[in-house]
Order: C-alpha cells, then sequence, then structure tokens
C-alpha cells in the first residue's frame, strides 16, 4: 500500500491500465512530454512510447472525435480535457457521437472511451477554470458520469471507467488533487499522506460504477454531496454538531438510488450539497428523487446548498463556494423545520 | 470628411436563380487526360496545380485517356456500371416508396452514383468509411444486401437499427461503413482517429472519411485536417462537392479559397480535385490516395467536382432556389451514361444490354422491396419492439432505465 495524493493516484490508474491492457491509450493537451498541466500523465509517455501517451493539437472536438474512432477501431482511449470549462467545443462530439454509438448502431460501433477533466473551483481559476458541467452530462443518455472525492475512489473509479464498454465522464475535483478540504480556504490542506483514503493499493482494483458510499454515519439528516463537497459536508457535520449522515454519490450517472432511499427513509431529512450553479444543477435531480421515494417519511423540505447562478468569479471565489458555514445553515434549517 | 466609405458585407449569390438560364461559365473543365499523374510520394508542395484543376479520364467521345486511365478490366467497368445502376434504381424505388408512405424520408444520389460506387473498389475488406448520408454507393458496391437497406429505411421488424435511426443512416461494421450521425461533419475526425488507431496498432488497414461542401465549414472539418497532417493518419479525406448544401449554394462555404480541395494544402495534404462524375477518374484518384494511405505517407484530401440533380431530401424543393433545367446543363454529364457510352466505345457493352440490365436490375430491386415490405414498413407490418427503445443504450442496462422499462410495460 502506498500514499498517494489523487494526481498520483489518477496517473496509477492509468499505469495500471496501460499495463495490463495494449488497447488503452492516453493522449490530450500537454499530457505528453510535459505529462499535463496537473501532471497526472508524469511519466507515461516515457514508459510506454509516444504513440500510446502522446500531445494533442489545442482542438478539444478534435481530441473527443479522433478518440471516437479509435473507439470505433478497437482501442479504449482515456483521454484528457485540460479543464472541463474547456470541453465546450467537443460538447457535441462527446453528447451527439460518443453517447449515442451504440444505440443508434445497435451495438454495431461501441465508445469505450474515458475524458477525464479537471473540474470544480477553489484554486483561484476565476470562471474559465472552475466550471462543474456534471449536470449537462447527466442529461444525456449513454455516458456515465463519475466524480470521485478522494485518491483511493478516484484510482478504482477510473480503472473501472477505463474497462467500461460505454463513454464515460471522469470529472476529478481539482480542489481535492493534492489533499482532503474541509472548505476553509485559509487553512492548510491536510495532505492525503494522513488521511486513510489515501492509502492506495499500487497495483491493479475497481470500485463499482453507481455505487455509492457512505462517508459519515448519522440519523439526524441526509447530506447528498460529491467531490470536493463531500469534504465540506463533513466539516459541516462536526461543526455543527448535527448527526448528519453524509453520502458520497461517486457516480452521479448511473446513481445509486437505494442508498439515497435507505438514508432519507431513515433521517426524514435531506440536504444536497454541489458547486455547480442552482438553477437546473444535478441537485434539481437528486430533490425531486428524493421529493419521489421519500415523500411520506420526509419530516422537513429538501434544500440544496449550491453554488450561485453567476459565472465562477475570481476575487470573491470563496464567497461562491459553497463552504461549511453555508451547509452547517442548512443543516441547522432543516433540523428546525 | 473620412477619407474610408462606409463599409458592406459581402454575401456572396449564385449566378442565376430560379427562371434565369443555368449558368456553369465559372467551372473551369479542363481536357480529360490533360492533368499529370505524379507517383504517390509525391510532396504535396509540387502538386498544389491538382487542388485548382479536375481530374478527368473519359472525353466527349467515351474514350479513356490519360496518365489516370487503363486501370479497369471491361468486367471491372461493367461491374462498376452494375453498381451505379442498381443505386440509381434503388433510389428511384425508395423515392417512391417514400412519396407511398412506407417510410418518412429519403434521400437520393442522383448524378452523384459514380463517386461512392468507384472509390468503394479502390478500398480493401477491413477498411473503413466514415460516410454522410449521400453514400449509400459504398454498400452497394460492396454487395451489402439491399433487403438490409430496405429495412432499415422502413423501420420494420428487421431492421438492423431496431427502428432507432433515421431512413438512410445505415450501418455496417462487416462491410466497413459507420454509424451515420445527422450532425454534420462529426464522422470526418472519427475517421482520423480510426486511421490513427489502425496506425498505432500497425495495422494495414487504411480510413476515409466523407463530407459534403457545406458541411466544410464546421469545425470538425478543420479538426480533421489538423489530426490527419499532425500525425500523417492513413486516411482519406473526400469532400464531395455537388454544389448544393440544400438551398445554399456552395459558394457560401467556400468563402475565398477558391477551391475546396484547396484548404487541404495550408496544412500540407495533398489535394487533389477530380471529375465526380467520371467513374474511371473517380477509381483512378481514389487508388492513388489509399496506395499513399497503405505506403504510411500519410492522408490525402480530395474533392469531387459533381451536381446534385435530385431534391437534397424528400423534404426539399429544388425548384424553389435554382433553375429547373440547371441539372441538364451540368457540364460533367451523368455517370451512368458517361460510362455506359465508355463501354459501347470499347465493344463491351450494347444499347441493348443496357436496356436489357436496366430491367433485369430493377426487377432485383423490386424483389427486394417486396422482401422487406414482407418485414414491414413505417406505418404497417411489422415493428421492432418499443422494448428496443429501451435496450443498447449503454451495454448493461442500469437501475433507472429497467424502471422506465417496466413503467412502460416492458
Amino acid at each position: 500500500m502506498a500514499r498517494m495524493t489523487m494526481i498520483e493516484a489518477v496517473r496509477s490508474a492509468m499505469d495500471v491500465s496501460m499495463a495490463r491492457d495494449e488497447n488503452v491509450v492516453v493522449f490530450g493537451e500537454d499530457v505528453g512530454y510535459f505529462g499535463g498541466v496537473f501532471r497526472c500523465t508524469q511519466g507515461l509517455q516515457a514508459k510506454y512510447g509516444k504513440t500510446r501517451c502522446f500531445d494533442a493539437p489545442i482542438s478539444e472536438s478534435g481530441i473527443v472525435g479522433t478518440a471516437i474512432g479509435m473507439a470505433a477501431y478497437g482501442l479504449k482511449p482515456c483521454v484528457e480535457i485540460q479543464f472541463a470549462d474547456y470541453m465546450y467545443p467537443a460538447y457535441d462530439q462527446i453528447t451527439q457521437e460518443a453517447a449515442r454509438i451504440r444505440y443508434r448502431s445497435n451495438g454495431d460501433f461501441t465508445c469505450p472511451i474515458v475524458l477525464r477533466m479537471p473540474t470544480g473551483g477553489g484554486i483561484f481559476g476565476g470562471q474559465t477554470h472552475s466550471q462543474s458541467p456534471e449536470a449537462l452530462f447527466t442529461h444525456v443518455c449513454g455516458l456515465k458520469v463519475i466524480v470521485p472525492s478522494n485518491p483511493y475512489d478516484a484510482k478504482g473509479l477510473l480503472i473501472s471507467a477505463i474497462e467500461d464498454p460505454d463513454p464515460v465522464m471522469f470529472l476529478e475535483p481539482k480542489r481535492l488533487y493534492n489533499g482532503p478540504f474541509d472548505g476553509h480556504h485559509e487553512r492548510a490542506v491536510t495532505p492525503w499522506s494522513k488521511h486513510e483514503l489515501g492509502d492506495v493499493p499500487e497495483g491493479h482494483y475497481t470500485i463499482p460504477i453507481g455505487k455509492a458510499e457512505i462517508r459519515r454515519k448519522g440519523s439526524a439528516v441526509t447530506v447528498v454531496a460529491y467531490g470536493t463537497m463531500v469534504h465540506v459536508a463533513l466539516a459541516a457535520a462536526e461543526e455543527t454538531g448535527i448527526d448528519a449522515e453524509v453520502i458520497d454519490l461517486r457516480s452521479l450517472l448511473p446513481l445509486d438510488l437505494d442508498t439515497i432511499v435507505q438514508s432519507v427513509t431513515k433521517t426524514g431529512r435531506c440536504v444536497v450539497v454541489h458547486e455547480a450553479t442552482l438553477t437546473s444543477g444535478f441537485g434539481a435531480e437528486l430533490v425531486s428523487l428524493v421529493q419521489e421515494h421519500c415523500f411520506y417519511h420526509l419530516e422537513a423540505p429538501v434544500i440544496r446548498v449550491t453554488g450561485w447562478d453567476t459565472p465562477y468569479p475570481h476575487a470573491q471565489e470563496w464567497d461562491y463556494f459553497p463552504g461549511p458555514a453555508r451547509v452547517g445553515r442548512a443543516l441547522t434549517e432543516v433540523m428546525e423545520a | 470628411m473620412d477619407e474610408f466609405s462606409r463599409l458592406s458585407l459581402h454575401v456572396p449569390e449564385p449566378a442565376v436563380r430560379p427562371g434565369g438560364q443555368p449558368d456553369f461559365s465559372n467551372v473551369k473543365i479542363p481536357k480529360a487526360g490533360s492533368v499529370p499523374r505524379p507517383e504517390v510520394d509525391v510532396a504535396p508542395e509540387e502538386i498544389r496545380d491538382l487542388a485548382f484543376s479536375i481530374i478527368r479520364v473519359l472525353n466527349r467521345d467515351g474514350e479513356a485517356v490519360g496518365p489516370w486511365a487503363g486501370l479497369l478490366s471491361d468486367e471491372e467497368l461493367l461491374t462498376g456500371l452494375r453498381h451505379m445502376m442498381t443505386l440509381r434504381a434503388f433510389d428511384a424505388r425508395m423515392l417512391m416508396a417514400q412519396r407511398q408512405g412506407k417510410t418518412s424520408f429519403y434521400m437520393q444520389h442522383l448524378g452523384e452514383e459514380a463517386v461512392s460506387c468507384a472509390f468503394r473498389r479502390a478500398l480493401r475488406k477491413g477498411d473503413m468509411n466514415f460516410p454522410t448520408y449521400r453514400q449509400a454507393g459504398l454498400l452497394i458496391a460492396d454487395d451489402y444486401p439491399m433487403v438490409e437497406m430496405m429495412n432499415q429505411i422502413f423501420s420494420n421488424e428487421s431492421d438492423p437499427c431496431h427502428g432507432r435511426q433515421l431512413p438512410v443512416m445505415y450501418t455496417s461494421k462487416e462491410h466497413g461503413f459507420f454509424t451515420i450521425s445527422g450532425n454534420l461533419a462529426t464522422q470526418y475526425v472519427q475517421a482520423v482517429g480510426w486511421a490513427m488507431a489502425s496506425a498505432i496498432k500497425n495495422d494495414t488497414r487504411i480510413a476515409a472519411g466523407w463530407i459534403g461542401d457545406g458541411s466544410t465549414a464546421e469545425s470538425d472539418f478543420h479538426s480533421a485536417l489538423v489530426f490527419a497532417s499532425t500525425y500523417r493518419a492513413p486516411v482519406i479525406l473526400n469532400i464531395v462537392n455537388n454544389q448544393w448544401a440544400i438551398s445554399t449554394f456552395q459558394g457560401i462555404a467556400r468563402g475565398g479559397s477558391g477551391t475546396f480541395a484547396a484548404r487541404g494544402l495550408g496544412f500540407g495534404i495533398p489535394a487533389l480535385r477530380v471529375d465526380g462524375n467520371d467513374y474511371l477518374a473517380v477509381y483512378a484518384v481514389a487508388r492513388w490516395a489509399a496506395e499513399r494511405a497503405r505506403r504510411n505517407l500519410g492522408p490525402t484530401l480530395i474533392e469531387y467536382v459533381t451536381y446534385r440533380v435530385g431534391a437534397h431530401s424528400t423534404s426539399d424543393d429544388p425548384s424553389a432556389y435554382r433553375p429547373k433545367t440547371e441539372s441538364e446543363a451540368w457540364p460533367l454529364g451523368d455517370p451512368v451514361l458517361r460510362l455506359k457510352k465508355h463501354l459501347i466505345v470499347r465493344g463491351a457493352w450494347s444499347e441493348e444490354r443496357h436496356a436489357q440490365a436496366e430491367a433485369e436490375i430493377m426487377d432485383e430491386v423490386i424483389q427486394a422491396q417486396k422482401q422487406a415490405e414482407s418485414h414491414g414498413t413505417l406505418h404497417a407490418g411489422g415493428k421492432p419492439s418499443v422494448r428496443d427503445i429501451f435496450e443498447g443504450v449503454y451495454a448493461e442496462m442500469p437501475p433507472h432505465i429497467r424502471r422506465q422499462r417496466q413503467k412502460a410495460g416492458y
């Protein structure tokens, strides 16, 4: 067992996958010689050669389009979109092509690709390096959408994604790349090396796509979160002293509805937390499902804590970011309702 | 007073509109046989002229002339003629079937049969095309069963796509025909990716991407050229310039580039223009490009200069935007009639045999149609199961789709 950051865990997942399967190729902007702007692919070109890990032109639609063609041939491309914010030029290829090739050809052609992209804020990335576009993908049938919250999950889920026969969007919360985060930007980040989920096996293992994990047992209220917000929710529960059960979704599509329903049925209260903007965000889907499946068990309206309905600002980042104080106020509100 | 006057926007217009006299004086047509045939390993900068000329083999007298001639035997040419005639007969019947309400939609190839039919014969088994909606000739010329094509058009119980795709959006991995998308140009860069994969795996197979003149304005066209050029992908990048993108004439997408082929020059990709109504020329150029790809010399861009005689689709009315007689004035003629004439000149064919073949082919198409219709049409007879709506979105059905399928009662 090794101690890894999320960056190292992501790199290890690609390394293990490339070693096991010669059809796995890794490419994207700056990922080859340089190893990616976050160094997630560092060393892979040296180890596997430049036809299996290479730099791509700055053309996201070209990157995703060629990956789709490679997948149709029989390769398993795992590509990096440098920031989730840069995904939009490839949106057509992702949503109209990758997502539907299996369906429209009745399985004659398939599209086993993984699109990795750093997501979310908290690193002073401003409005073009901080977006959380997961809801744009969860609305698309044919895609799978994963957001890990720690190195152990990131590696196991990414290996699962690479081995998955369908296209997978793998959103990596960049605020968690180097350590877990409790929502307080002025405090030093705890390194993953001091965190149990920083213990990552060096070899091959998988975590099933579509299974949530309960990060904190509780009986008073259910907090549904994913990615960076899992850590914020945990901090809010500790700081308020409220007996909250915190669910880390890990996979948004497919979604582990059973775990959510079981928890909310038990607690009778629910707070949904995400970093993306409020309106039509993935939280809207989660609240709908809770309403549909747990209505007669609810003792308070379900509350969402999210980013504001504005672009992600630079200087006011920490007022935009849903931190433990806002989540804590929501927990208090549902408990008092 | 300012030295500059106010600006005005230039919006290109075709030479004539409905009611006017067709005018193709802008299409500069070199004599058949006049364009040289370079070696396949020629440096792209040495053949820049080929991006502005038109490679032609068949002359007005039906003779095959020049350096691009002499590649096909009588038997191969007769096969080619038969493919084009089959595609034309197929189109005629399916167009009628659409008018009869047996399907919702159809797109015919009239005037463009040589492009896909001849191209397919320059490929090998295992090569992959990433086509648009007007390359059914790739399937016909690869002996894909017409009944299967019709099953797809009718969305019946035997439709290989299980009723999920718009008519004519075929798929066949076995026949090197990638599943067609309605979103334009997406397949062009996918073709490059497939070709890159073949090169990564040190395979011998090559890919071909297809695009229409109008869709070259899409960003994926340019992405494809960047990737193909950068990685020297073994891919043939085809542009079918049939003059019309629905109602928009080719001058709108072309801008100031002179020709569509010329766009390859900036990428260092060898670029050729060919007479798209000349079966022999199309085959010769496709074979040249395929050989380049197979010899690891990288991509080739080919512009097929042709004319869309029919409507864009069954939902289109070309008389609203171009003279009714424009197709008759098209200076490169009809691909079927030109190859027929050539074969007669060679003594390998006759008017009588042609008429007989036409009747035989139409009979084959009608028989195929009867067989397909026995499996149902869009509004009558056998249909794909409603259960098929929910299948195949993913390799394994996730719980939320299973719940929806059960809710629908399947």
